[in-house]
């Protein structure tokens, strides 16, 4: 190859990878430092600051920040688990037992409620648990209960709503990695004498670990991550991390501290997500390949 | 496995009475009865789609017969799952459990019937050692070779000690060479473990060489049910005479027909002396297939003398088509232009041959047979 053509080669490829190199820049890298810069600057008086790391001290010594991290990591990794029991059979379904048309027609099912916003999805469930919902209503005509009944700004609110906004992303990796499990390898294990049961255990599950490793990456990031689905579903009362951050920020104009959080909240779940791994004995490069 | 072995004296491995299965008004498999002997090796050989996996499947309890009924040592398998049968399968792509090694592959039937670790141990170790697998109980099954691989296959049902071990094609993912070697192995093991193989497979070379008994499938029917050499010698329909050896295939009308003893002339108007092979008692003026084996022709350079009871055609050479002790060629008869293909004996005798060569051919009555032509649609082929 001459000289010429493998410089155009490089600035070809240099084009190519240009708009991913400058979203990662600008959008990740960037913002990220000087996140990480200002998380540093320790508050001594009006307009007087000194580097520290007085602000992550903050939330390690203060019982209620700490608690609602750990409450969010908590609720997430349910949220996580909960989804993953839903999605599983669903994505066998899907993936397993149906065949041309109605398989398709069920994946695009799973996918119509994602053509509206999180946050119209969200007011949905608020019109069906609010004390004067569908439900509620609905309760008190069958003379179930006697007066409306609040359903949300509870835990188990925010749960529902978590759960089904992350389904979708769950099942997805799951369905396609159930698409590529040999039928021959369950009918085989079936002739040697397996039953559902251990099937699933044996056969089906470790075949299916990647998709359910992905899957669950996702959907636990974005359940920690999620600040509407809490905040509409759960109130006041949901403390849920990213509320901290956002109280910060916004309420205390204390960007710096905000900040510290923000960090904290990136390397906290990265350790959850890593110990994840270690414990299902899985690598990051295994569940995208 | 000891509970049913003693039910009566000697009870057939494998019976099926009447066996039909349909999907969506198409018949698969068409009342299809057949019993086999204890510790035989049985092959299905057909063409794709006409019925033998289906077969398979219907005895292995993956499907259940629309009609009929199948017997496993004489216990009637309707409505017992796969998991409950004594019949095991070894499937056509193999479906080895990628997750698990060697051993675990080979000794997952064993931890379903709950034998404790230890005996599981030895048995696997054993069995491992007895279908030559050495010291691969470790490795991972994408490390292992085609041949490697079919052996675990093997094992894996092997150490249930099914009545009856079914497998569908497992040599047809092999090269050729491998799959020649282990068409041989295959029977081996069957011979020494003394099970009963229920073998399918479209190709005529694995089943003859291996078994003990053939039965050729047609559109969801049995047409033939024989020993190897009776199907080769004896085909009974024009199907099986096509399908299993290779044939000069033609069509002619019959001219006279007496005991059996045909006159023909061909499509092309040669006159040829042939048998009405499959007793059918045909009649002058009927139309037939005529099948004439390659290998029955005899090669000469100058006329034969006594000719009685013997078809003799003069031509000339086509094409030779060489492939070692497999050679052929193709003679264009004088007269007529028909081609015939015969085979080139390969003892320097005829290593001189060239295109255009004069040749006389010659090859007795009874290897020419003849069956009623179908009608258009059937007997395939």
């Amino acid at each position: 190859m001459s000289a010429e053509s493998s410089s155009r080669l490089n600035l070809g490829l240099l084009l190519l990878l240009a708009p991913f190199t400058l979203w990662l820049l600008l959008l990740v890298v960037l913002p990220h430092s000087d996140l990480f810069l200002i998380s540093l600057n320790e508050k001594r008086g009006p307009g007087q600051y000194a580097k520290g790391f007085g602000n992550y001290i903050d939330f390690f010594s203060e019982p209620l920040y700490w608690n609602t991290f750990l409450r969010t990591a908590l609720m997430s990794i349910s949220a996580t688990v909960l989804t993953l029991l839903i999605a599983f059979p669903i994505a066998y379904y899907i993936a397993k037992l149906l065949r041309g048309r109605p398989k398709n027609l069920l994946f695009v099912l799973c996918l119509i409620p994602f053509w509206v916003s999180e946050l119209v999805r969200t007011f949905g469930w608020m019109i069906l648990l609010r004390e004067t919902g569908v439900v509620s209503s609905f309760l008190q005509w069958l003379g179930w209960v006697d007066g409306p009944v609040e359903m949300l700004y509870n835990d188990a609110a925010i749960m529902i709503g978590l759960v089904y906004t992350s389904l979708l992303f769950m099942v997805v990796p799951l369905v396609s990695v159930l698409d590529s499990l040999d039928d021959n390898l369950i009918e085989a294990a079936y002739d040697l004498g397996g039953n559902s049961w251990n099937i699933l255990r044996d056969i089906v599950i470790p075949h299916a670990i990647p998709g359910i490793v992905s899957g669950c990456i996702i959907v636990f990031m974005l359940t920690l991550g999620n600040y509407l689905t809490p905040n509409l579903l759960g109130g006041k009362d949901s403390l849920w991390f990213t509320e901290q951050i956002y109280t910060q920020f916004i309420t205390r104009f204390n960007w710096e501290s905000g900040s510290a959080f923000g960090f904290l909240l990136l390397l906290l779940s990265s350790l959850i997500v890593w110990l994840g791994l270690k414990l299902t004995h899985q690598t990051l490069a295994d569940t995208v390949r | 496995m000891s509970e049913h072995s003693v039910v009566n004296a000697a009870p057939l491995d494998l019976e099926c009475h009447g066996l039909s299965r349909d999907f969506d008004g198409v018949t698969a498999v068409d009342n299809i009865s057949l019993g086999i002997e204890p510790g035989s090796f049985f092959s299905i050989l057909g063409p794709s789609g006409c019925g033998k996996t289906t077969l398979l499947r219907l005895f292995a309890g993956f499907l259940e017969p629309s009609r009929g009924d199948i017997l496993i040592k004489g216990r009637s398998m309707l409505g017992v799952p796969p998991n409950k049968r004594p019949v095991n399968m070894v499937f056509q792509q193999l479906a080895l459990f990628p997750t698990m090694n060697v051993r675990e592959n080979v000794g997952y039937g064993l931890r379903r019937k709950g034998v404790k670790r230890a005996e599981l141990n030895r048995l696997v170790e054993r069995m491992i050692e007895r279908v030559g697998l050495p010291a691969e109980t470790d490795k991972s099954i994408d490390q292992l070779s085609g041949g490697q691989k079919q052996r675990v296959a093997l094992a894996r049902c092997l150490i249930m000690e099914p009545d009856v071990l079914l497998l569908d094609e497992p040599l047809s993912a092999l090269d050729l060479k491998l799959r020649e070697r282990m068409k041989v192995e295959l029977k081996q093991l069957q011979h020494e473990f003394g099970t009963t193989f229920v073998y399918i497979t479209h190709d005529q070379s694995e089943a003859l060489l291996m078994s003990d008994r053939v039965a050729v499938m047609n559109r969801g029917k049995f047409e033939q049910v024989g020993a190897p050499s009776t199907l080769y010698f004896e085909p009974q329909s024009a199907f099986v005479a096509g399908f299993v050896g290779d044939s000069n295939r033609q069509q002619g009308r019959i001219r006279s027909a007496q005991n059996g003893r045909l006159v023909l002339e061909t499509l092309t108007g040669t006159r040829l002396q042939g048998i009405d092979a499959a007793n059918s008692g045909l009649k002058a003026g009927e139309q037939v297939e005529i099948f004439i084996r390659p290998e029955s022709i005899k090669l000469s350079r100058s006329p034969l003398q006594d000719g009685a009871g013997v078809n003799q055609l003069s031509g000339s050479i086509h094409s030779l088509l060489f492939n070692g002790a497999n050679s052929r060629v193709l003679v264009r008869e004088e007269n007529h232009s028909a081609l015939y293909t015969a085979v080139v004996p390969q003892t320097g005798e005829y290593a001189d041959l060239r295109a255009n060569t004069p040749l006389h051919i010659s090859w007795p009555t009874e290897q020419v047979r003849c069956y009623r032509q179908q009608p258009a649609g059937e007997g395939g082929g």
